[in-house]
């Protein structure tokens, strides 16, 4: 019993838990909206796009959060560069220049490898988070929340028809820019806990499991970010038993619970759908 | 002229540089071809996620004392099927299960190689390795790229038809479903021959460039796997040799001269380049 | 549907805005080179039902876009109750009804959901629904015959009952102009003819609709104005001066078969006009006659058209 309790114990563990279980929240929030586009691409591009800003960042010793939003809008203006002028599909224009980025940031830090550590960028380091770090993230996470609440039904109407939106005078354009603003900004924050390789799970996988559990969107916002705060905060406690990889910990973590959901959901799940099927089939037609 | 010749000559000299010379060429053209059908259908997301999700089943492998490429080949298709599998089974968009899918993986991944006792670096599994291929690597990969662009060769029209017209390839009785799980066996084989080049993250730097660089120079499919295997093969051979004289990682450098030659195509491109286009419209002003 | 209720008079507010709509030579050209509108312009006023009538290509989306300020027009100017297009849009003006097609289904919203988003313009900051605005979806609903589907999932509705969804909702956001987008594709008789009575009450109470269609058939059973659109306005008025034979032919040449019956091939009576059928392979328009450029077209519904 005791070893259960030790993560408690130590204020390095605490700091994990909470500040994973923060950003996991905000991160869920915005992948309610992700999950029904289907944008896994683009989250996996804002995840490895901002590379080399951070690197750049630790380099010069300026905030890290700051790198990362330069190196991320850098990576949007040249995506809409790109599509504007070509006739290249979007996705292979994502996949070229995320990789692209991506690449300048590891050369980065293979030339510098004292300053730059790789390893935390890509994989995340939350159990070794500094306390300036600490600030950052909590700043955004908490701003972005601010706005997500004040904002998401308008948010709502736009990802579910736009034309409608502008006939009654949402700024259609404007909340989808404050939409990929707030996604770059909880990047960043998930870069301490999960790195950048698995912002995409962050930013898909609690909102994707919450929609198979409700119809209605503002239910499926409140799971979402539970669910996304449950797991973040449970895989950071149970990481100080495996010894660190705490992003692998808390991804395994969603993507389990969503397979269970997927599973067993009362309504949208596979086992109600089996049961549907067989109680139609044994029946009499309606 | 002595020091151009010597920035090609002095690497030659060395086994391990003509080793990965080899790899370059062969991993090069591989993913080349494959490149060119991955931006037609639009998988690119595909390819991302073939590659993240091959990491448990190298652990695994690894674990298990056998060729790490069959554990990759395993986690590939696992991939594949599941998402299918899921997508089929829920409302959720087949984009966002795929996510969720190869995150998932790739996560389980990670946890599994801290528990586990390897020489094996993380960082060469994720990043390659390229001018450490042993000779053993080098036949792996001699290999599989040989069958993959053998089966490509044989069937590259038939693999086209699917990716651009699926409903005319059904219409005139070709198997809809062995092509499409045949293509996605030739993309996880492709991408298990370039891991120990550029590493299981920029596979899809690989996957997407060399075909969207050709896309922009051609009409014609037959001229864009051309154009992309040269691309490719040579930013493969450059981005070597620059990583031997610089000291640094081989998959970044590579991608590096990719993204360049890209740059280049997207301005200079004879018909669709900026500068081309702009010439074009203001002729057409001029009439 | 339902009788109106007692009280509820289903006239256009008080204060509110005279529902009009004035194209101007409006010229739309893309990017790609392709002009999709040249030089278009009609005039249409309160309680009316008209058709834009196109085929596919016509440019007929591109014009609801102008309107809805999605494209600005390179040249030419659209005016919707006498405000600006933007203007129009922040005072709420235009309900637009879509495409079955243009809608994820699959997206978590319930029935009185979408109806509520009908009431976002009205509405504070935060979205918070007041009293009157849930009073207004109730009503919306309550016409459109919905109620007791309020809180399904959208997806499980059948075709019709998804389209009273969209209607409800632009009933709730109060607008004086109402696009409809191919409204009757995929959609039941039963529900169809409780559409068109619904839209004969919004026509009487001084709303201004104007419904997108190419299917050319039903056109002059409900649409009272016609503009015929091919790149251009070929002809925009009264439909039973407008919607002829002639123009249709105008407009459409090329695009839509035409066969000619005579009367002695047709059968064995002692008929001996002419039949003429225009169609674009929806339901077709049938005139009987000589062929005149005044000739009235026959009013038919439920019909697939003799072969």
């Amino acid at each position: 019993m005791g070893e259960l309790i030790a993560p408690f114990l130590y204020d390095y563990m605490l700091k994990a838990m909470f500040v994973s279980a923060l950003v996991g929240a905000v991160c869920a929030f915005l992948s309610a909206f992700l999950m029904l586009k289907g944008w896994s691409l683009m989250g996996d591009a804002l995840g490895h796009a901002v590379v080399p800003g951070v690197a750049g960042a630790y380099l010069l010793q300026l905030p890290y959060a700051a790198g990362a939003f330069v190196a991320g809008l850098l990576a949007a203006l040249g995506m809409a560069l790109v599509k504007q002028r070509t006739r290249l599909r979007e996705d292979a224009i994502i996949g070229l220049v995320f990789t692209a980025f991506f690449a300048a940031g590891l050369l980065i830090a293979s030339i510098y490898p004292t300053s730059v550590s790789i390893q935390t960028i890509v994989l995340g380091n939350i159990l070794g988070i500094s306390d300036e770090d600490v600030v950052q993230v909590v700043i955004i996470s908490l701003v972005s929340l601010a706005i997500l609440i004040a904002k998401w039904r308008d948010l709502v109407v736009v990802f579910f028809d736009e034309s409608h939106a502008r006939t009654v005078g949402i700024r259609a354009d404007a909340l989808k820019i404050l939409f990929f603003t707030l996604l770059a900004a909880c990047t960043v924050a998930a870069l301490q806990t999960v790195g950048a390789c698995l912002v995409i799970a962050m930013v898909v996988t609690p909102g994707a499991t919450a929609y198979l559990l409700t119809d209605r969107f503002g239910r499926l916002i409140g799971l979402s970010v539970l669910i996304g705060a449950g797991t973040s905060f449970i895989g950071a406690y149970l990481s100080y038993f495996l010894d660190g990889a705490t992003g692998g910990v808390i991804v395994t973590l969603q993507t389990v619970v969503f397979l269970f959901v997927f599973y067993f959901a009362p309504k949208h799940g596979v086992l109600a759908g089996r049961r549907r099927q067989a109680q139609s089939s044994g029946g009499t037609i309606p | 002229m002595t020091e151009l010749w010597d920035f090609f000559a002095t690497p030659m000299g060395y086994a391990f540089m003509q080793r990965a010379l080899i790899a370059a060429v062969l991993i090069g053209a591989v993913c080349a071809v494959l490149s060119c059908y991955l931006v037609l259908k639009g998988w690119s997301l595909m390819g991302d996620a073939i590659s993240h999700a091959v990491l448990p089943g190298v652990v695994l492998s690894f674990v298990m004392g056998l060729p790490l490429a069959i554990g990759a080949f395993a986690a590939g298709l696992t991939c594949a099927l599941l998402t299918g599998y899921l997508k089929e089974n829920s409302r959720v968009k087949e984009d966002t299960v795929m996510g969720i899918v190869f995150s998932g993986m790739f996560g389980l991944g990670l946890v599994l190689f801290t528990k586990v006792e390897t020489e094996q670096h993380l960082s060469h599994i994720l990043f390659g390795d390229m001018l450490g291929i042993t000779r053993q690597d080098l036949i792996e990969v001699a290999i599989i790229a040989g069958v993959t662009l053998l089966i490509i060769i044989a069937k590259w029209r038939d693999l086209l038809l699917y990716c651009f017209d699926p409903q005319h390839a059904r219409a005139i009785g070709l198997p809809l479903g062995v092509i499409h799980y045949g293509l996605l066996v030739l993309l996880a084989l492709t991408i298990i021959a370039s891991l120990k080049a550029v590493g299981i993250i920029l596979v899809v730097a690989m996957l997407v460039a060399p075909g969207a660089i050709a896309y922009l120079l051609t009409d014609r499919f037959s001229r864009m796997l051309i154009i992309a295997a040269a691309v490719a093969i040579g930013s493969s051979v450059l981005g070597t040799l620059v990583s031997f004289h610089v000291d640094g990682a081989t998959g970044p450098c590579i991608v590096l001269i990719q993204a360049f030659v890209f740059v280049l195509a997207f301005l200079f491109a004879p018909r669709r380049g900026v500068f081309a286009l702009r010439r074009a419209a203001l002729t057409r002003l001029a009439d | 549907m339902s009788e109106r209720h007692a009280g509820e008079t289903g006239k256009l507010g008080k204060g509110s805005t005279i529902a009009s709509l004035s194209v101007r030579n409006v010229t739309v050209a893309y990017p790609n080179g392709v002009t999709a509108l040249k030089d278009a312009s009609f005039e249409l006023g309160p309680g009316t039902i008209s058709g834009l009538v196109g085929v596919n290509g016509s440019g007929k989306s591109t014009l609801f876009k102008a309107i809805m300020g999605f494209v600005r027009p390179n040249s030419g100017e659209v005016r919707i109750a006498g405000l600006s297009v933007k203007d129009a849009l922040k005072r709420g003006c235009v309900a637009y009804v879509p495409q079955s097609e243009d809608v994820d289904w699959d997206f978590p919203v319930l029935v009185e959901d979408v109806v509520m988003m009908g009431r976002y313009g009205r509405m504070n900051f935060l979205r918070i629904p007041s009293s009157t605005d849930r009073r207004k979806v109730d009503e919306a609903l309550g016409r459109v015959d919905m109620l007791r589907f309020r809180h399904h999932q959208i997806g499980e509705l059948s075709g019709g009952q998804k389209k009273r969804v969209f209607l409800a909702r632009a009933l709730a956001q109060e607008a004086a102009v109402i696009l409809l987008d191919e409204p009757f594709t995929g959609v039941d008789v039963k529900t169809e003819t409780a559409i068109i009575d619904l839209l004969r009450q919004l026509r009487a109470s001084g709303h201004l609709m104007l419904v997108s269609t190419h299917n050319l058939g039903s056109v002059p059973d409900f649409c009272d104005h016609v503009v015929l659109l091919n790149r251009t306005v070929l002809a925009a008025g009264p439909t039973a001066v407008t919607f002829t034979q002639q123009n249709l032919e105008k407009a459409f040449g090329g695009v839509l078969r035409s066969f000619r019956l005579e009367g002695g091939q047709l059968h064995d009576d002692r008929d001996p006009r002419r039949v003429t059928v225009l169609t674009d392979d929806e339901r077709p328009v049938v005139f009987y006659g000589e062929g005149a450029a005044n000739e009235e077209p026959l009013r038919r519904r439920g019909d697939t058209g003799e072969k």
